[in-house]
């Protein structure tokens, strides 16, 4: 299904480092080197490639994130699925790009992660943050699920 | 499925009481659900098949106990990533001070 109530949402990040892309590059895209900063990983610098990055398991999430890469372009774009693993249609299906572009000074780094669903902008206006809170705050939720808000 | 297990105020209450207190037999859930047994079953069959609860036979009693990672749908992986990320970039810039060139 789509239209307007389907559009997604992303998050975005830009930081300009005195850096040169090439060395960005590498704290991109080599496993070792991504793994002292973003998490445990199987990353290989190859299109089509699928690995996990793992982190400790919270409630409600595994500690996987299923990866795909999707766009490699040595020093200036790099692109990923990232997903929570689930193949449920709830699931987490997000798309991470990282884009470098030299500057003086340095390299303007930006992170994107696209493809934020509506349910899950439903979810984050119903259940605020904070997953302790989930729970306190499922009948107020289920309120609005019964009066239509979320199908 | 989810949001329709949750959406029964009955079911809702079974599923919050699993979670705080741990596993209980449907004998001890009947107890205080204000419901027959019958249809404390027929809310647990459903809280199941959303991924809720899972269930233990042991002798004559059956046990059912929350699924709290069956809630993950509920999750906000929005705010969540967006103070995931301000953290890992904060350490990506930390490691590249320690890189050579």
């Amino acid at each position: 299904m789509t239209g307007p109530d389907e559009e997604a949402r992303s998050l975005a990040f830009e930081r300009l480092m005195p850096h040169p892309p090439e060395k960005i590059w590498r704290a991109l895209t080599q496993s070792w080197l991504i793994k002292e900063w973003l998490m445990e990983n199987d990353f290989a610098a190859a299109l089509d490639h699928r690995f996990t990055f793992r982190a400790t398991p919270l409630p409600g999430w595994s500690g996987v994130v299923n990866c795909e890469v999707v766009a490699l372009e040595p020093p200036r774009l790099l692109a990923y699925r990232w997903g929570d693993g689930t193949e449920s249609d709830s699931g987490l299906k997000t798309l991470v790009t990282w884009t470098l572009t030299a500057q003086d000074g340095g390299t303007l780094v930006r992170m994107e992660q696209s493809g934020f669903r509506l349910q899950d902008e439903h979810s984050a206006r119903r259940m605020g943050g904070g997953w302790p809170r989930i729970l306190e705050r499922l009948d107020q939720a289920a309120g609005r699920i019964e009066t239509g808000i979320i199908s | 499925m989810l949001f329709a297990a949750l959406a029964d105020p009955t079911r809702r209450a079974i599923f919050q009481r699993l979670s705080r207190e741990g596993e209980q037999t449907v004998h001890a859930i009947t107890g205080h659900a204000g419901v027959s047994q019958p249809a404390v079953s027929k809310h647990l069959a459903v809280l199941k098949r959303a991924g809720l609860v899972n269930d233990r036979r042991a002798g004559r009693e059956t046990h059912y106990r929350a699924r709290i990672e069956g809630l993950a749908p509920l999750i906000d992986w929005m705010s969540l990533y967006g103070a995931f990320w301000r953290e890992r970039l904060d350490a990506l810039e930390g490691l590249l001070g320690r890189m050579d060139g």
